[in-house]
């Protein structure tokens, strides 16, 4: 049985690798080919991301905007959630709901929707408005990542601090906001991870004016290949694998993923 | 602490920001969506305000019919090939140690946060004649020549279960996480194989977390947008790629908005009958 399973995991996780494997080999030929296994060794593709102006610009977008839309879904999610922990009113789960209902909808959808909505009200192709279509995009994360956090917060520790006489807002900066932190953080890293990789958002509402990377590989492959874009792919796998691997390190990913009452 | 329900105009005010975004920057735009669907198509890619059900009268058509038919048959394509190998391997990791789960929780979750247009250029570097996998095959000797997989149905299918294996993974994990090891224990030592104890007591336990997430991959897969594109021909092109190709290549916007509703109005469905079959797990 354990050789069998073994086998299985490792089939698993050929079919998983293998595109990512070849992807790599390709981002190391030493000429502009699409060979592999590799022809010769260089590491130049990669250089190009951040000397070629365009690729650079770019990582720039991308970066920008991951960081900036992760930071408003926050925003957004941190006082609902709060909310909704620390009042009675079922009402305003339909607003837990919203947060939820881009995510879960096909992409496609949601995108459509502010591309209509940003070229009715005349704001069509703006940077700013990339940055508040994923951040409504991507509330979803932060959203789960807090409720769970705040459903893990003992109650009586709060009921002790306003016992003291300690009111909402002391209670939120001294009780509140230290326990759900790492949920806070990991709410915001998944958000910015996703964001960094979101193609048909971002390509429905700033396409035509500002290209992030998804959008730059999507225009570059319509052109031919350049080794740029496997250089690309495997930054980008080694951000994600890096984040995620973070917050698996400094908090508990089983839990975050819903392995909740697993307290083996 | 204190749960009480808010009571002054202040205690309403940590939902101001939240509220107002969501409301202005979804729910209004997705009014719009609507209305538009609405609206009449002019020459060059405008549209004027007016109540019209010719965008909607445009899905009677044959083609319609078929990209509808596709993206069905693709989307449960992917979500019964997903499941299937999906439950083995999520029963097996939930039941491996800590660490292991925690490489793997890993490497899933960044797979899936690959971007589309990432995992398309993969795939069709993989299929590719110079750089892909049948130039294993030759060398190995099962292949005359390198040939180019691409485009192809296969590939499309291929890169599209790629993409939504470790969502379904994810999607599995809390169910069987929880799942009560006593239950196959019991079976065991009853004399039943672990084979038999998955298929007897594992798979029938699960039954509405199954169809739950059938439905939920099935969701997923239909909203894939770039790998019928990268991958495939015209014809294995879906409602996704053709919504997007409307409202960007042809620049009519009321039929990619009435396609858009239409996509809603089906995944709609589909989630409530998620819903349902997962509360039908609770109630249990």
């Amino acid at each position: 049985m354990t050789a069998l399973r073994r086998l299985f995991f490792f089939v698993v996780g050929l079919f998983l690798a293998l595109p990512l494997i070849v992807v790599a080999g390709v981002s190391i030929n030493a000429r502009q080919t699409l060979a592999f296994p590799p022809q010769g060794f260089s590491l130049s593709w990669y250089g190009q991301i951040f000397t070629n102006p365009e690729w650079r610009n770019a990582l720039v977008a991308s970066l920008t905007l991951a960081a900036s839309s992760a930071l408003l879904a926050l925003l957004i999610a941190l006082p609902l959630a709060w909310f909704l922990w620390r009042r009675i009113a079922p009402w305003a789960n339909i607003f837990q709901l919203l947060g939820v209902a881009p995510f879960t909808l096909p992409p496609v959808i949601t995108a459509l929707g502010l591309l209509t909505f940003w070229a009715t009200t005349g704001f069509y192709g703006q940077a700013w408005t990339a940055v508040i279509s994923h951040g409504i995009f991507f509330v979803t994360l932060p959203l789960v990542t807090l409720s769970l956090g705040f459903s893990a917060i003992d109650r009586s520790l709060v009921e002790a601090a306003a016992t003291m006489g300690a009111d909402d807002g002391k209670i939120f900066r001294t009780v509140v906001l230290p326990l759900i932190l790492p949920y806070l953080v990991s709410g915001y890293a998944f958000a910015f991870v996703l964001s960094l990789n979101e193609y048909i958002v971002a390509y429905m509402t700033v396409g035509f004016t500002m290209e992030t990377l998804p959008i730059k590989i999507f225009n570059a492959l319509r052109y031919g290949y350049t080794p740029t874009m496997a250089a690309v792919t495997v930054l980008f796998l080694v951000i994600a694998a890096v984040v995620f691997g973070l917050v698996a390190r400094f908090g508990d990913l089983p839990k975050l993923l819903g392995a909740m009452s697993d307290e083996r | 602490m204190r749960r009480e329900p808010p009571q002054r105009l202040a205690d309403y005010g940590p939902l101001f920001f939240p509220a107002g975004m969501l409301t202005v920057f979804f729910v209004v735009p997705f009014a719009t969506m609507i209305a538009v669907s609405f609206f009449q198509r002019e020459q060059g890619g405008f549209y004027t305000p007016a109540f019209v059900f010719d965008n909607y009268a445009r899905f009677l058509s044959m083609f319609f019919g078929k990209v509808l038919g596709f993206s069905l048959f693709l989307a449960v394509a992917v979500a019964i090939t997903c499941v299937v190998i999906g439950i083995p391997f999520t029963y097996l990791l939930s039941r491996s140690a800590r660490k292991i789960q925690v490489v793997w929780l890993v490497a899933l979750l960044s797979i899936l946060s690959l971007s589309e247009v990432m995992i398309g250029f993969a795939w069709s570097t993989l299929f590719s004649r110079t750089a892909g996998v049948t130039n294993l095959f030759v060398w190995l000797g099962l292949m005359a020549q390198p040939q180019a997989l691409t485009p192809s149905f296969g590939a499309v299918m291929t890169a599209m279960t790629y993409q939504a294996f470790p969502y379904t993974v994810l999607v599995l994990y809390p169910a069987l996480v929880r799942l009560d090891p006593t239950l196959t224990e019991a079976a065991r030592t009853l004399g039943a194989s672990p084979v038999k104890a998955f298929f007897t007591v594992v798979v029938p336990a699960l039954r509405n977390t199954i169809l739950a997430t059938l439905i939920m991959v099935f969701i997923f897969a239909l909203g894939s947008y770039l790998l019928p594109q990268l991958l495939g021909r015209p014809q294995h092109w879906t409602l996704s790629v053709l919504i997007t190709d409307q409202a960007i290549y042809q620049s009519n916007m009321p039929f990619a908005a009435a396609m858009a509703v239409f996509l809603v109005l089906v995944s709609l469905a589909l989630v409530g009958l998620a819903l349902y079959a997962g509360q039908q797990r609770q109630a249990k």
